[in-house]
């Protein structure tokens, strides 16, 4: 259960590793891959496409499994998906024929909860997202940002012990996706959720991150571990600031030895 | 909304207006060709009499048989024999087609007898039907379940397997169960997959219908056109047709007006976004 200890830690892997394929055709694509992430931070993994960043959030959510190693929810080891490990895709994963509302009922839905108590709690996680009266509009008639924003409220009202997010905002443009990482900035300093973030986009990883693990490439295991403590709210305007920029180039120079490493062969 | 934009929506409505009038007028226009090809052929004396009815023979002829009502007998005995053996089909193929696209085990314990079966012709089955079952109506059932049944279920592990894994991906993560994410995610997904899959095998339920009253009925549409057959009765034989014709054009109405009401949710190829 949550708790009140700041650097309880909440969800923990460790030495995971997978592998595709047997015999000849095997690929490894995560090699001992072990972080952790505590009670309300926000957790960025970034690397270099292909390096196994999905593949690791897909275990993690329970949608995939691993071929050694563990995962551990507050020190028990996770089994299959569930509620407990919510997600927001990259993909759009709306359910077309439900209303934003009834998406957002969704998850509560299957937990048998009263009708009219999940009405109320979706109408708050739609207000928090800022959609309010696009309650009765289907997924079809929104935009690619509004789309997310839902998925996002989804997720959300079924108030999850942590939430996973696989680069939710790779599909959008790039005005619209400072939005969404405002909103969510905004939304993680309302709610106080646990967040795995994961992204290809340096910026987008200094700009929400507390905490930055940068991937190797193929096998993908985690190369570093960067604190990111900028000053004031983060907002478009942090993405200016000397402390921003000192992250971001020690990122850029990790993953650009990582794409030269790739090059060279070795 | 500004009044610009009420008037520019109003003049798409209209433009759509007159392009839906203007296929409706070619759909029409195709089958003035056709009758009018028809009555030259016919009236023109180009085809004898015995090979083609006159479309006033086959009028008139419909005429009769409406009247008397021996032609609402034939439809109403076809249609049911037609709905019975298709609804049977569909009773069964949707389950066991939704448990195929989900369950690898039972998969490969059904579907290499049912791709087997699906390469039996019917017709070659009829004796086999008549000595288990005889002549009763079921034995009609029988032929149109056998010929749409295993058809339709591989088109439903098809329509199933085509749900977007990231639907079922998100619905897991929400916390749904097995079950619940066949009733919530995978059926209202697939459904109007589904309604198609069913519109196209009540087509060939009719197909299986004239096989089915070819021996041992004694009445249906199927039955009529036979009979006809051995009267030289083109005009009634034309007559047949054109009522199976018909009923299959209401039943493919009947099925797109489902399909509306059933997922309006749909994105169709040139709605306005």
């Amino acid at each position: 259960m949550a708790s009140d200890n700041k650097n309880e830690i909440r969800l923990q892997v460790r030495s995971l590793g997978k592998v595709f394929g047997e015999g000849d055709l095997a690929v490894t694509a995560l090699k001992d891959v072990n972080l952790e992430i505590r009670e309300s931070e926000f957790v960025m993994i970034v690397g270099p496409s292909g390096c196994g960043k999905t593949t690791l959030i897909n275990i993690i959510g329970g949608l995939e499994t691993q071929t050694s190693g563990e995962v551990l929810l507050d020190g028990r080891p996770i089994s299959g998906a569930g509620a407990d490990r919510g997600m927001v895709f990259q993909g759009y994963s709306l359910f077309p024929w439900l209303t934003v509302q009834k998406n957002v009922e969704f998850g509560l839905k299957m937990k048998n909860i009263p009708s009219s108590e999940r009405a109320a709690a979706a109408r708050r996680y739609i207000s928090l997202v800022g959609l309010d009266g696009f309650e009765n509009a289907l997924p079809k008639m929104l935009s690619g940002g509004m789309k997310q924003r839902v998925a996002i409220a989804r997720t959300l009202a079924n108030e999850p012990e942590i939430l996973l997010m696989d680069e939710p905002f790779g599909a959008l443009d790039a005005q619209t996706r400072v939005v969404m990482q405002e909103l969510l900035a905004k939304i993680r300093t309302e709610t106080n959720t646990t967040i795995l973030f994961i992204t290809h986009d340096i910026d987008e990883a200094v700009l929400l991150g507390d905490r930055v693990y940068v991937m190797s490439r193929r096998p993908g295991s985690v190369r570093d571990v960067l604190d990111v403590n900028l000053p004031g709210v983060r907002s478009h305007n942090s993405l200016v600031l000397p402390e921003f920029l000192e992250i971001k180039k020690k990122i850029m120079d990790m993953l650009w030895q990582e794409s030269n490493d790739a090059a060279m062969g070795r | 909304m500004k009044k610009e934009a009420v008037s520019a929506v109003n003049t798409g409505k209209k433009k759509k207006i007159v392009e839906g009038v203007q296929y409706k007028l070619l759909s029409l226009l195709c089958f003035v060709l056709i009758i009018g090809f028809w009555c030259v052929a016919s009236y023109g004396h180009l085809v004898q009499e015995v090979f083609l009815p006159s479309p006033t023979a086959v009028i008139s002829k419909l005429f009769a048989m409406a009247a008397d009502g021996s032609l609402w007998a034939h439809c109403k005995a076809s249609i049911a024999r037609v709905m019975i053996g298709w609804i049977w089909s569909v009773i069964v193929a949707l389950p066991m087609g939704m448990l195929m696209a989900n369950s690898k085990r039972f998969s490969a314990f059904v579907q290499p007898i049912i791709e087997f079966a699906r390469y039996l012709p019917v017709v070659a089955l009829v004796p086999l039907t008549l000595l288990y079952l005889g002549i009763e109506e079921s034995q009609k059932y029988t032929i149109i379940f056998l010929g749409t049944f295993f058809q339709l279920v591989l088109m439903v592990v098809d329509t199933v397997s085509n749900v977007d894994v990231n639907m079922i991906n998100a619905a897991k993560t929400l916390g749904a169960k097995r079950f619940q994410i066949y009733k919530e995610v995978i059926f209202p997904a697939a459904l109007p997959g589904l309604i198609d899959d069913f519109r196209l095998t009540i087509g060939w339920a009719w197909t299986y219908l004239v096989v089915a009253e070819m021996v041992a009925a004694s009445n249906g549409l199927g039955f009529m056109i036979l009979r006809s057959q051995r009267y030289l009765a083109t005009d009634t034989i034309f007559a047949g047709l054109i009522m199976i014709g018909l009923i299959g054009l209401v039943t493919d109405w009947i099925f797109r007006i489902i399909n509306r009401i059933a997922a309006p949710w749909q994105e169709r190829l040139g709605d306005s976004k």
